[in-house]
């Protein structure tokens, strides 16, 4: 039995990294006493399985993870009321860190990593006024490639990120700068925010950012990962009864 | 007022920012009480380093439960946002509320490293506050410090205004009413408050004492400036810890820590009597918490944090009297599904507690360590850490023969009477235990580490003059040539230039303050961390200051020469610490006093508390001079290493040469 889990990340906690993150979520599992599944072997770990990475200073409203239950357990959960696990969930975990949607998936669904190929972002650019930035977004927008250098396992590698960009608006001016909304895409390897804004204009900076929501593509259709399987969105009860 | 809004922008550009932003689970952001004694608690080290120390967790708690306290906490910040908080301003915050420094009456720091004390100046600094006391206004912080190490509180006495001795359960509700009073009376003086606080049993107040040197510049007493201040000043000591079950709400940090476990204290206070341990000799006597309670600790902390580990806490954790069914009761709660694991730091060296340790999952048995601290018996006795060589063999093929693959072994060099023949020792026990590990491993690998060792105060080696750095690198030196082959055995040493750094704050006197200045001044701090570390900076401030290694590290004490702490009084008589000198100097261990005679070190009749101890009779099959037969020490006999037919290899290799 497996249930994917929305939460958010935001307030102080958007300090904590990934890493953290993960040890956050086994103690607030273990907290509430869900009966998570263990890995075989000599050191046996909670399977959980998490998404798209986000970066440490980041918020997000649309977080996710898989967690594989034991459906033998007693204190499995009742797959027709998976609701009820958010309230003690959001309580078990830090100021800032809160469960707010939790559906039953498929043990065969693609992984979040796999899957999701898009994701909305709130970016605050600071430096930048709003005609600034239009006059920016305009212009990469209109490139046909936009080559950038990185480094990859320790070497130089050039890539054209003009693929990742789908879209790009302005928002409103901030005390410092200047919101965007951002839809970027993050298949094969996403491009990140602070690379987005030295595209623009090198001398502008990261602001406030938060991501708003990530996007599976199912049939060609846009979707969210917590609708995005079939088994949990049309039928949940399916799998409870197949198993 | 909070500088929350101007740190945060400097935290995306620093390593690590989920150190700065509290947080955790069981912290309190308590709204300012002005009428309060309000308290900032902190550790002179990296937050991943602080947080866990169970005396700063205890003391919060205690200070917010009280109606007229209040308790937040501060750590180091590392150099990176040091640099970005001076650059714009921002003082030093506590993590709770992320009030500034400053906003607070008080500001108290855990001391238990001497090469932090850059880092309790920088902190003092950082917090807005003049460094040394003398230049302090009424209305400024007051700087309390207290911890193991401030049983010698001379080389920072400039720079605090308090030194609290002892268990602190019971004192900080006593600082925090006289400190309350005097900010009712809007902070009059200081005068005022430091002669309260040194009214306080177990509170010293180094500004009402004098220093007096003779020409030579050697300590000739400490004596009291002011009728307020005593002339000794005595430790604090909780008489039942059962009356203290903190932490209560043990924090759970959001960022990676050491020791990232639920801690449970199971006894306080340690009688097996090492003689170069001064956690052993400042914290007697033995206080065990009541095996039940220590139950419901453990159960209750495990459900409230989520935690899968528990480490049961005290100097030497198997001599506790329940521990066998403690352990046993803890891996088999059915509520904690069979995942959690019981970590017993301090194992004593012997096949009982290999037992104990043998109750804990299969799974999570990648290492073992013991710490037999001397590689020969005669060493051994001369310590007074009475393991016999059968005792470790004994442990480590139990070990082995249980599923551990990993020995780490301490050990000590640089101690009073130790030959090459002695440091050579711990090379040949870390063969014999590789040999008695093959026989149940095909690689069986054994870790030693070796420290440099460094008297401390209120110890029986308080007057040993400590190895130079050049001998304890000659030492090491004959370790890894005579090692070098060796594959099975990994050699880790501690830097002989760090050893004698802290050997120069550790024992010395108030001299020193202008020298931790000077090393603070010029950039020295996380003097603790091998990266940061510069023994120039410290050699440099010593002769600036005209002072010299030979004085304060390398040179024996005399006996009636003054010690800069004879006016604290740690429970311990000074002629008994000196018989025990003499006794190390002959060879001759004293055993346990917890299961025969008291031999009168002072600890229990100076307060009239003994020892609590749950068990009339020594552990189990307690080693360290609980009763066993200690005249044959050295020898090992034959029979430990009978092995398999056709390997005749272990048999002459494991006995001691004679």
């Amino acid at each position: 039995m497996r249930i994917r889990v929305r939460f958010a990340k935001v307030g102080k906690v958007r300090w904590t990294s990934h890493r953290d993150l993960a040890r956050i979520w086994e103690r607030a599992i273990r907290r509430v006493g869900l009966p998570v599944a263990y890995s075989q072997g000599f050191s046996p770990r909670p399977k959980v399985h998490f998404g798209l990475a986000l970066s440490t200073g980041h918020e997000s409203l649309a977080e996710f993870l898989d967690i594989d239950l034991d459906p033998e357990a007693p204190s499995s959960p009742d797959p027709a009321d998976l609701e009820a696990l958010l309230a003690p969930l959001s309580e078990a975990l830090p100021s800032g860190i809160d469960a707010t949607g939790v559906v039953l998936i498929s043990t065969s669904t693609m992984s979040l990593q796999q899957a999701v190929t898009s994701c909305s972002w709130d970016i605050e650019v600071r430096g930048a006024t709003p005609d600034q930035l239009a006059a920016a977004i305009e212009q990469v927008l209109a490139a046909p490639e936009l080559e950038i250098t990185r480094e990859r396992k320790g070497k130089a590698v050039t890539d054209d990120v003009r693929p990742y960009l789908l879209d790009l608006t302005v928002v409103e001016p901030t005390d410092a700068g200047t919101r965007m909304h951002a839809h970027l895409a993050t298949q094969p390897r996403g491009l990140r925010i602070g690379e987005l804004i030295a595209l623009l204009d090198p001398d502008w900076e990261e602001g406030r950012v938060r991501r708003t929501n990530q996007w599976m593509l199912l049939d060609g259709a846009r979707q969210e990962p917590l609708a995005g399987s079939p088994v949990a969105a049309s039928a949940p009860h399916a799998e409870a009864r197949a198993s | 007022m909070t500088v929350w809004n101007r740190l945060e922008p400097l935290l995306g550009k620093v390593q690590k920012p989920a150190r700065y932003i509290g947080c955790e689970d069981g912290a309190q952001v308590p709204e300012p009480r002005p009428a309060a004694a309000e308290w900032l608690l902190g550790y002179p080290d990296t937050y991943e380093i602080g947080l866990p120390n169970q005396g700063l967790q205890i003391l919060r708690e205690i200070i917010n439960e009280h109606p007229r306290g209040l308790a937040e906490r501060t750590y180091a910040p590392w150099t990176d946002l040091e640099e970005l908080m001076r650059a714009n301003d921002v003082p030093l915050f506590s993590v709770d509320t992320h009030r500034a420094a400053g906003d607070f009456d008080l500001m108290a720091f855990n001391l238990s490293a001497e090469l932090t004390y850059t880092n309790l100046v920088n902190l003092i600094d950082l917090a807005g506050c003049p460094v040394r006391s003398a230049d302090r206004a009424p209305a400024d912080l007051l700087i309390g410090v207290g911890g193991h190490c401030t049983y010698n509180p001379e080389p920072i006495a400039d720079f605090v205004d308090f030194v609290v001795l002892g268990d602190g359960e019971e004192v900080v509700g006593e600082i925090t009413d006289v400190v309350a009073d005097w900010k009712a009376e809007g902070k009059p003086d200081r005068i005022g408050i430091l002669r309260a606080l040194a009214g306080i049993h177990g509170v010293y107040v180094p500004s009402l004492y004098d220093a007096v040197h003779d020409e030579s510049g050697r300590l000739v007493e400490t004596v009291p400036n002011d009728p307020a201040a005593p002339d000794v000043v005595e430790k604090r000591t909780l008489a039942d810890l059962a009356d203290w079950p903190y932490p209560k709400q043990q924090l759970v940090p959001l960022t990676e820590v050491v020791h990232d476990r639920l801690n449970v204290e199971v006894f306080r206070g340690c009688t097996r009597g090492c003689r170069f341990c001064q956690a052993g000799m400042i914290t007697r006597p033995v206080r065990e918490r009541p095996a039940d309670q220590v139950r419901t600790m453990i159960s209750e902390g495990l459900k409230r944090t989520g935690y899968d580990e528990v480490a049961l806490t005290s100097l030497s954790t198997a001599d506790f009297s329940g521990i066998e069914q403690v352990v046993h009761d803890t891996v088999n709660d059915p509520e904690c599904g069979g995942q959690v694991s019981v970590s017993l730091p301090s194992l004593r060296v012997d096949a009982f507690t290999v037992g104990i340790a043998g109750q804990i999952g299969k799974a999570r048995r990648t290492g073992l360590t013991f710490a037999p601290e001397a590689g020969t018996w005669r060493m051994r006795q001369v310590i007074n850490k009475l393991i016999r060589e059968e005792d470790l063999y004994e442990a480590v093929g139990s070990a082995y023969s249980q599923g551990w693959r990993r020995m780490k072994l301490y050990f000590l060099t640089g101690l009073p009477t130790e030959t090459d023949e002695d440091t050579l020792g711990i090379a040949r026990l870390a063969r014999n235990v590789v040999k008695i590990g093959r026989e149940h491993h095909k690689n069986p690998s054994v870790t030693i580490s070796v420290g440099g060792f460094v008297p401390k105060a209120f110890t029986p080696f308080q007057w040993f003059g400590q190895n130079t750095q050049d001998e304890l690198r000659r030492k090491i030196n004959l370790l890894r040539d005579d090692l070098r082959k060796e594959h099975a055995v990994k050699l880790k040493w501690h830097d002989p230039k760090a050893s004698v750094a802290e050997g120069i704050v550790s024992r010395g006197d108030r001299r020193l303050g202008a020298v931790i200045e000077d090393v603070w001044r010029n950039g020295g701090t996380f003097q603790e961390w091998s990266e940061k570390f510069d023994l120039q900076l410290w050699l440099d401030a010593l002769e600036r200051n005209g002072l010299t290694m030979e004085e304060y590290v390398y040179r024996h004490r005399e006996e009636d020469e003054a010690l800069p702490w004879d006016h604290i009084f740690a429970g311990l008589h000074r002629d008994f610490l000196w018989m025990e000198w003499r006794d190390a100097l002959n060879e001759l261990g004293l055993e346990d006093c917890r299961w025969t005679p008291c031999y009168d070190c002072g600890a229990c009749t100076g307060y009239g508390i003994e020892h609590v101890v749950a068990s009339a009779v020594p552990p189990a099959g307690g080693s360290q001079g609980t009763g066993q037969d200690l005249t044959v020490g050295g020898e090992v006999p034959v029979t430990l290493l009978a092995t398999k037919p056709g390997t005749p290899l272990a048999v002459t290799a494991v006995g001691e040469p004679t």
